[in-house]
């Protein structure tokens, strides 16, 4: 299983924004969408960066006036980004071993989705269900 | 009056009964507080989808899982509706008049293309189309293999390449005693194949085959195994993998690959190879408008960002002779007429099995999704029954919220007029049972599990040729 049977499931939806935006128009988005992060792109769809809701979290931690900052100034530069046809089970690996939880998706350098730690979790938790599932079908069907 | 009492049950179509649809049926039909009419929906006379038709003739206890559906089809507000074509014989607009709600569980029917040259030539398949034609598939009966090539070129190293390679090398005895559609019995036993090659892109321990599939092709009766060496050492990348990782069925895999590499052949007529670290650049021409061989790149591994091991080509290139290649590098969803459809990632875009408006990105009321069209094609049959449980759990929440389609005739005996009237050879589950029955009997003459019908009109005629009033 890779990067793409997720992103099968979850199609191209992913929120972005851009890094002039304000934190409170990013907090907007992320409350709008009910979501944890927002991949930051440039104009011509490259991610740059993704916002999270610790990385605001931190700064609003030290500083009350949160709110005007730009996305640019507390978004995550250090990016990994992931490819469709990445396993999932080496994206499970890496996202827990860098802790991160937002994986966006590029091809060509250009965004196409995002992955959370608990869709690969979700993933693996269905694909093992599946196996044991097909296996006790098996062994019954047998039995009987 | 709420809609899901025994006065008004919830009426549901499911197009495709395959392991998704009836994974749908079952939990659907054995809720307790609402009470749901079924009918299933498939373009074939026969159930089952890829168990009666992908699965390979050789691996009948996975076919046992058959057992679990005939129990859900023995409810009685389970109704069959086999040989009944979406967008043919009805159309989502009938399904729309006739039930609240509509599943899509229709699989994913085609291969990928590798997109190389060649690929089109005489002799150059996609793997999914030989094993329709083994299986018995009415629409692949006719389809014509050279068998006579000596050398095969599998592309892929996922179950079904190790299928076909399976079959290809397997004794016409051994072919015999599984439940093999009879026209494809009868090429494999003219079969001068000697040699058939699986090619893998990535290395040993990225294989997607399982290890019983691969200790399976260490015991077959007419053919050797042969590895290469260096191509199953376990380089750097993936012994750091494997241990960060715990992944002992790989290392396990590694393992097999190795002693079958130090294996000396014993002498059999056939002999099946799995190379690894290369990819077909191309598909050669004999010279004739035919295959003649392929070209491979051989490849080198790399970790990409999230960790994963990749195939990267070098400069190093070979060409294989073979006449006959099967390309099988991964199924894919066709269309359904009338029902959104994702071309990108060859599904129908849904959440949590709720059909999405490829518009609006918002669901479409009373259409749903489940299985391989659903999410693609990944996982065992089972992995069929978390995801059916999904999509069955949004649509009786949506039931339950009054979300549903307003049918005009919300009626089984109208919905049993329509497909009358617009298929009157169509196949209920009582025919199928028939059916089955007699494909057994068939089978034991044959000294097999069964023998299939392979051609709609023969299944017609068995059945007894009538037409419903």
């Amino acid at each position: 299983m890779n990067i793409a049977t997720i992103l099968a499931t979850k199609g191209d939806k992913v929120v972005t924004v851009r890094a002039d935006q304000t934190i409170r128009e990013a907090l907007g988005v992320l409350a709008q969408h009910n979501i944890g992060a927002l991949v930051v792109v440039d104009g011509s769809m490259r991610p740059i960066g993704v916002l999270s809701e610790r990385d605001v979290v931190r700064a609003a931690a030290k500083n009350e006036a949160v709110f005007p900052l730009l996305v640019s100034q507390l978004m995550t530069r250090d990016l990994v980004l992931g490819d469709p046809g990445d396993d999932l089970g080496a994206v499970g690996q890496t996202m827990v071993q860098r802790r991160i939880r937002h994986l966006p998706v590029v091809v060509a350098g250009k965004l196409v989705g995002i992955v959370s730690i608990g869709d690969v979790v979700k993933a693996q938790r269905d694909q093992y269900q599946g196996e044991v599932d097909t296996l006790q079908t098996i062994v019954m069907e047998r039995g009987t | 009056m709420a809609v899901g009492t025994a006065e008004r049950p919830l009426r549901v179509a499911v197009v495709g009964a395959g392991p998704a649809g009836f994974y749908v049926a079952e939990h659907l039909l054995r809720r307790a507080e609402v009470v749901v009419d079924l009918d299933m929906f498939d373009r074939l006379p026969t159930p089952f989808g890829l168990v009666r038709l992908g699965v390979a003739p050789d691996h009948q206890k996975i076919k046992a899982v058959t057992a679990a559906f005939d129990k859900v089809a023995a409810h009685p507000r389970f109704r069959f509706f086999g040989g009944v074509e979406l967008g043919k014989d009805v159309t989502v607009a009938d399904l729309r008049a006739h039930y609240h709600q509509i599943v899509y569980t229709t699989g994913a029917q085609t291969d990928r293309r590798m997109g190389i040259p060649g690929e089109d030539l005489l002799g150059s398949h996609p793997a999914t189309e030989f094993v329709a034609w083994y299986n018995g598939h009415p629409d692949y009966r006719d389809c014509q293999f050279d068998l006579s090539q000596e050398r095969v070129a599998v592309v892929g190293v996922g179950n079904v390449a190790v299928d076909v390679a399976r079959i290809l090398c397997r004794t016409p005895s051994e072919l015999a005693a599984t439940d093999i559609a009879e026209h494809a019995l009868e090429a494999l036993r003219g079969s001068r194949v000697r040699e058939v090659y699986l090619l893998g892109r990535r290395g040993a321990a990225q294989a997607a085959f399982t290890n019983p599939e691969l200790k399976e092709l260490g015991e077959l009766e007419g053919a050797d195994v042969a590895v290469a060496a260096h191509e199953v050492e376990l380089d750097a990348l993936s012994r750091e993998a494997l241990e960060k990782t715990g992944d002992r069925a790989g290392a396990k895999k590694v393992e097999i690959l190795q002693s079958y590499a130090r294996r000396a052949p014993e002498g059999k007529p056939r002999r099946l190879v799995l190379r690894f670290l290369v990819s077909p650049v191309a598909v050669l021409d004999n010279g004739a408008g035919a295959v003649g061989g392929i070209r491979l790149v051989r490849n080198r591994l790399v970790a990409s960002a999230t960790g994963t091991i990749q195939a990267q080509p070098t400069e190093q290139v070979e060409e294989l002779p073979a006449g006959l290649v099967f390309r099988s590098v991964g199924y894919r969803g066709v269309p359904l007429p009338g029902v959104p459809f994702d071309d990108k990632w060859g599904v129908v875009l849904n959440e949590k099995g709720r059909v999405l408006d490829p518009n609006t990105k918002q669901p479409l009321l009373g259409e749903y999704t489940a299985g391989w069209i659903k999410r693609g094609p990944t996982g065992v049959i089972g992995t069929n029954k978390p995801d059916a449980a999904e999509t069955a759990t949004a649509m009786l929440e949506d039931a339950a919220a009054g979300q549903m389609l307003a049918p005009a005739e919300p009626d089984a005996a109208a919905a049993e007029r329509l497909v009358t009237q617009r298929q009157p050879h169509y196949v209920d589950y009582a025919d199928w049972l028939r059916l089955n029955d007699l494909e057994i009997a068939r089978g034991r003459s044959r000294g097999g599990p069964r023998l299939k019908f392979t051609r709609v009109d023969e299944m017609l005629a068995a059945l007894g040729n009538r037409a419903r009033p």
